[in-house]
């Protein structure tokens, strides 16, 4: 069930980035589909009733979280970062060049 | 002797020092990015028919037949992927030394190239999905920054476009991979197609299977994913189109997709389908397009997406014919390619415009320039005894041997709508009347022309890798990777 919201959320991030006609609301779309992704490695990782996986004295026997995932979601939140850093400094350039955010007016480009 | 992570080190360490230098050093840069790419490219010919090799990082093996730790694995395709890779960056630098003086800062230029190729080099060599994320977003945050090298409105717009394609595909490649790590437990990829093999197919693996084929058809610009592409490649300096269109799309999209499927996931009928109509549909609408273009740069990039059909339908046949002439036509495709967005960049330096209409006559004052623009012309139109025929032939043949008559009629039909576009490119530009006055044009500088030439070598005399003795050096160990499949991870687990 939890998994479905995290693909919901990925799904709502998609929605934004494709129906949105401001740059800074595409790449808060594109933010919020990182996150999902993200959510969705870190459940992956969790055990019912698990703890930090830390071996001591007296912790020999009990559950832990995987602790793969956790590793890999702080990789690609770096990630994330500087990906989010490039385009908000694209999207400024942009601003400086076209005075505008909307996509329907920034349109020299063919595609 | 363990060369592997020299590909990842060596770049990425250069890049670091790129900076630092270049500040109180004036030549710098240009010395350490060409002797950078000069050993990278030995080292690549070095590896030439080693067999598979496996480097685990900081000796962390495997425990009880499950590895822990992270490999690097150097097999038949990713020596083949390595020799373009850096044989293409290498001529790439050359022809940048004088290129980019027109450009304000040359050190970030290295610096962000550097990184690029570091990326690419960890992709193909790593056998890890995570670390294959990991470079594949080095190598393209890298190239979404170079596009807007210039910082001119066109630029940037065509920067942004690419780069929220680009994070839309990382994002489901990522999203694949977590669901793959949560069914199979594990992130090397070895592992996992030998875990894959015992549970056998089934919904959950072809979903992950197609959100890869939609993540890396986006980075390499198959047909309905590729609005990006005619505005990126055009977009950035002509040495980084060279590398973008020649090398980026087809490893971090072609290697990438080609690698999981076979050798992970295994390739089944429906994909192979699927693969192969993506191609005809991109081979002719690609050509179609490209036909209708005026600005030189953006014909060449529509025609990339045609030639990238090419390399996919025969890769997505799956016989060992078909399989050939694709890796074959990727060789290919990157060299010429390559030398015909250098030979755009030339007449750009020289002439100063990039639309078509406003050149002509140019043959005679830039011989150099016409003449390679020629020879890579005939050769990715099909003509005979340059590369691009041998390769097309081997597709085509491959084809009718699979009684795919339809697809072999759409590869015979794009060939020639290719030799229809560079015809139009050689009268426009080369041959003709003179739209401008062209008594001041010159030749471009002797840095810029040298890689050109031998480029224009290397596309005359590449038929020679089919001759028996040396396609069982180069070509036939990666045609040998991915006919034998799922045999990939026997391989790297037991060596």
């Amino acid at each position: 069930m939890i998994y479905l919201l995290s693909i919901l959320l990925f799904a709502i991030g998609l929605y934004g980035v494709l129906v949105k006609r401001n740059l800074i609301k595409i790449i808060i779309g594109l933010s919020i589909m990182e996150y999902a992704t993200f959510l969705f490695f870190a459940l992956v990782g969790y055990k019912k009733e698990g703890v930090a996986p830390i071996i001591s004295k007296g912790f020999e026997e009990v559950v832990f979280v995987d602790p793969l995932p956790q590793a890999l979601v702080l990789t690609g939140i770096v990630i994330g970062l500087s990906t989010t850093a490039l385009l908000v400094s694209i999207a400024v350039r942009i601003y400086e060049k076209y005075k505008t955010f909307d996509i329907r007016k920034i349109k020299k480009l063919k595609g | 002797m363990q060369n592997i992570p020299l590909f990842v080190t060596i770049p990425l360490c250069a890049a670091f020092l790129m900076p630092i230098l270049g500040r109180f050093f004036k030549n710098i840069p240009d010395i350490l990015a060409n002797s950078t790419n000069l050993i990278l490219f030995f080292l690549s010919l070095v590896n030439i028919g080693l067999p598979l090799t496996v480097y685990k990082v900081g000796g962390w093996g495997a425990i009880g037949g499950i590895p822990i730790g992270i490999y690097m694995v150097l097999d038949g395709f990713s020596i083949l992927m390595l020799l373009i890779i850096n044989l293409i960056a290498f001529l790439v630098t050359i022809y940048s030394v004088k290129y980019m003086e027109k450009f304000t800062d040359k050190t970030k230029f290295y610096t962000l190239f550097l990184l690029m190729i570091a990326g690419m080099n960890g992709v193909v060599l790593s056998g890890d999905m995570f670390n294959l994320f990991i470079f594949l977003e080095i190598a393209s945050i890298a190239s979404y920054t170079l596009v807007a090298f210039g910082t001119e409105a066109e630029e940037l717009e065509a920067a942004f476009k690419y780069q929220v394609m680009g994070s839309v595909a990382s994002g489901m490649i990522l999203l694949g991979i977590a669901i793959l790590y949560s069914y199979v437990g594990t992130l090397n990829m070895a592992d996992a197609a030998r875990i894959i093999a015992i549970s056998g197919s089934n919904k959950l693996i072809l979903f992950v299977s197609s959100l890869f084929l939609m993540g890396f058809g986006l980075k390499a610009a198959i047909m309905p994913f590729h609005a990006w592409l005619p505005d990126a490649h055009p977009s950035a300096p002509a040495p980084i189109s060279a590398i973008l269109s020649g090398v980026l799309i087809k490893v971090i999209g072609v290697y990438a997709l080609v690698r999981i499927l076979f050798n992970i996931i295994g390739l089944t009928v429906t994909f192979s389908y699927i693969l192969m109509i993506l191609a005809a549909i991109s081979m002719i609408a690609g050509v179609l397009l490209a036909l209708g273009q005026w600005d030189l740069k953006r014909l060449l990039a529509y025609c990339s997406i045609s030639q990238i059909g090419y390399i996919i339908l025969g890769i997505g046949l799956g016989t060992p014919l078909g399989i050939l002439g694709g890796l074959f036509h990727l060789f290919n495709h990157s060299v010429f390619k390559s030398l015909l967005f250098l030979n755009s960049g030339s007449i750009d330096y020289s002439v100063g415009t990039r639309d078509l209409q406003k050149m002509g006559g140019l043959s005679e004052k830039m011989p150099i320039t016409g003449n390679t623009s020629l020879i890579a012309s005939m050769s990715i139109a099909g003509i005979p005894p340059f590369s691009g025929f041998w390769s097309k032939l081997i597709i085509i043949l491959a084809c009718i041997q699979t009684r795919h008559f339809i697809f072999a009629f759409i590869a015979v039909l794009d060939s020639i709508l290719t030799l229809v576009l560079f015809l139009k490119v050689q009268r426009y530009a080369f041959w003709g009347k003179p739209m401008i006055n062209i008594d001041k044009i010159k030749e471009v500088p002797k840095f810029m022309s040298i890689p050109m030439i031998i480029l224009a070598v290397l596309c005359c005399v590449m038929g020679l890798l089919l001759l028996p003795q040396v396609r069982l050096l180069v070509l036939d160990p990666a045609v040998e990777v991915l006919k034998n499949g799922l045999e990939y991870s026997k391989l790297v687990l037991g060596g």
